[in-house]
């Protein structure tokens, strides 16, 4: 198979985010990124179609800070060929990032064989909506599903697993090459030894593939950042059991509660 | 028994291909196969491959077999079949770990805690997955000033570093250690500092576990911070770190002698013991903790640290000394209690504060930082009718001071 990870790093939350002097961006003195936990299941799910089906795993991420561990860290896990896109992950809205992966896998080849899966993680906590992937697969016209946790590929058509809320589950066939959003692969993400990875450093090469930097970098503008801001604070009654009661049922009257 | 490990049995770049062609591994082939190995490990029994199978199915050619099982997933590193082994065969600190290694590159999946626990002491230098930016933040807790070594006036070397460790700097009953060695160290008028945020883990569970390219990674950080000041010594209460510090650090060039908190105080008792005035009327009974007492050598000095307490009465458990049961915390035991019970094998934490109720202690005293959360949470299940309170021997010390 052909299989497309696309990985996307994230602020990394162990450590306290704060609002930049712009009150727009993120302060940077003490962020740091990772890899965002999706993507790592699309890792582990790619790898393990590879393990099951053969084929050929290619990581695709943007530039960001720490990205080279993060590449490094797949080749040393399985995967086969990594690409960076020079075009710095921060400043594009999630409309570019699908707009400038679509360019590259479009430059991959036209139209995409047909045992190609993209799998992008279903959703990454600065993209909660989850919308990368299906404006990926709009931008390729192929089909997409999103939420993906079970992957059975057969002749030029694959059987997927999504879960919805309240415990539900549904299957569906798709036509590949097909655009799926992962949410969790069928194994946790499998661990890989330091040593293997600083061979990795030493032995692989992460290639830069370049792609037209997209006209519109944004679609909405960011007016402010800030962290939650409490609304209102609780009353607390004082006061014998009786008067509390009293007051209590004064203030349910007051606001048409009884 | 064991001692200090001569440099030329093994250097850090013995694989399991160049192992048979060290004196340590020649060693090997001197094994009678007597099995008291794999009669005196905890765990021997819950094991496909003993320790004494280990070196059979090496010898004989199969150790692949041993790589792909899950077997020495159960060995705690806790030195019991070194400290017996008649031929004098380096298992915890030599051929284990070697195997433990190929088995972690073979194995696709590994117990989750474990694997969790490796990836954050990777990325922050600690196995909880803490802020490394906060790892200082016990000292302003201690009571007393604890300077980092960053910001030292003083233009000599300072006696003590103080290496404080992860359990003890950021799990909230491990701080109790810390705060204690601070208070006496400032009773003795010690001249100490310690890292702060640029301590990581010293990596000994790395190393004795699974992971020799983590322990590696854990100690170029820790030694490029070590060049970059003047000390004469290393002090930690953390007997893993110890265990790395004089066993490990040497072959990638660490040179200063390094104390663990129990050698350095009893070192200092004389000067100590006036200071002891607050009477502790306890039972007290010591666990060896691995590292100190089979992997060091060192059984007197947390004892007579507990009998100088005035009011301590010292009583023995039935396995005390070279005999002492493991705390099931070693060579990554500390992250494989959930895998441990799923294949139910008892928690080793738990027949040890069996043990230690059955001497009608009133304190279990330790000197590893792991022992504080094993034998607390082991004492929430084991029935006992009599109190039982878990306490490192620092934190009594710094209890009976005045």
């Amino acid at each position: 198979m052909n299989l497309y990870v696309l990985l996307k790093m994230v602020p990394d939350t162990v450590e306290e985010l704060n609002v930049a002097a712009d009150g727009k961006s993120l302060d940077s003195e003490f962020l740091r990124f990772k890899l965002n936990d999706p993507d790592e299941h699309a890792l582990e799910q790619a790898l393990l179609l590879k393990e099951k089906h053969g084929g050929k795993v290619t990581v695709v991420t943007l530039d960001a800070p720490e990205v080279d561990d993060v590449l490094f860290t797949a080749l040393a896990k399985g995967a086969d060929r990594a690409v960076k896109l020079p075009v710095n992950q921060a400043e594009l809205g999630t409309v570019a990032a699908a707009r400038v992966l679509a360019d590259f896998l479009k430059a991959e080849a036209t139209p995409l064989p047909p045992d190609t899966l993209v799998l992008p993680g279903s959703y990454a906590i600065d993209d909660l909506e989850g919308e990368l992937a299906p404006l990926l697969a709009t931008a390729l016209e192929l089909p997409y599903v999103g939420v993906v946790c079970g992957i059975a590929p057969a002749e030029g058509k694959a059987t997927v697993r999504k879960e919805f809320a309240g415990g539900l589950r549904g299957e569906f066939e798709v036509a590949l090459p097909a655009v799926l959003g992962i949410q969790s692969a069928d194994k946790p993400p499998r661990y890989v030894p330091v040593a293997k990875v600083r061979a990795a450093m030493k032995s692989a090469r992460i290639e830069t593939v370049d792609v037209p930097p997209p006209d519109r970098p944004r679609q909405l503008e960011l007016e402010r950042t800030y962290k939650p801001e409490a609304a209102g604070h609780a009353e607390m009654l004082e006061g014998s059991p009786e008067e509390v009661a009293d007051r209590l049922v004064e203030i349910l009257v007051k606001n048409s509660a009884i | 028994m064991v001692a200090q490990l001569d440099p030329t049995v093994v250097d850090r770049n013995t694989t399991l291909d160049t192992l048979l062609q060290t004196p340590a591994g020649r060693r090997l082939m001197t094994c009678i196969q007597c099995g008291t190995c794999a009669a005196t490990c905890p765990y021997g029994e819950g094991m496909d491959f003993s320790p004494r199978l280990v070196i059979n199915m090496l010898r004989r050619g199969f150790l692949d077999e041993v790589i792909q099982s899950e077997s020495l997933l159960r060995c705690v590193a806790c030195y019991a079949c070194m400290a017996k082994c008649p031929r004098g065969i380096r298992l915890t600190d030599v051929l284990l770990p070697l195997v433990k290694e190929q088995t972690l590159v073979q194995q696709s999946e590994i117990p989750a805690e474990l694997q969790k626990s490796l990836q954050n002491l990777l990325r922050y230098g600690n196995p909880m997955g803490e802020s490394p930016r906060k790892r200082a933040n016990w000292a302003t807790t201690a009571g007393v000033q604890v300077p980092l070594l960053a910001q030292r006036q003083s233009n000599g070397p300072v006696e003590v570093l103080w290496f404080v460790e992860c359990y003890t700097s950021f799990y909230a009953r491990g701080q109790d250690n810390s705060r204690a060695t601070a208070k006496l160290f400032d009773a003795l008028g010690v001249d100490f500092a310690i890292l702060g945020n640029e301590e990581k883990c010293a990596g000994d569970c790395g190393q004795l576990t699974w992971e020799s390219g983590l322990f590696e990674t854990l100690t170029a950080h820790n030694l490029e911070v070590f060049n970059k000041y003047r000390f004469n010594r290393i002090v930690t209460g953390d007997a893993h770190a110890f265990n790395a510090f004089r066993i490990r650090y040497p072959m990638y060039g660490l040179q200063a002698p390094v104390e663990h908190t129990t050698g350095f105080f009893a070192r200092h008792l004389p000067q100590l013991r006036p200071l002891l005035t607050q009477r502790l009327d306890r039972r007290v009974t010591y666990h060896d903790p691995c590292c100190l007492g089979r992997a060091g050598g060192s059984y007197d000095e947390a004892r007579a640290l507990l009998e100088a307490i005035p009011g301590v009465k010292l009583v023995e458990m039935v396995h005390h000394r070279a005999n002492a049961i493991c705390c099931g915390g070693g060579g990554g035991g500390m992250w494989l209690d959930t895998y441990y019970k799923q294949k139910g094998l008892e928690r080793l934490s738990e027949r040890r504060v069996k043990e230690a109720i059955a001497t009608g202690a009133d304190v279990l005293a330790v000197a590893c930082p792991y022992e504080v959360s094993r034998f607390e949470d082991a004492l929430k299940v084991v029935p006992h009718d009599r109190p039982m309170v878990v306490r490192d021997v620092v934190e009594l010390l710094a209890e009976s001071l005045a």
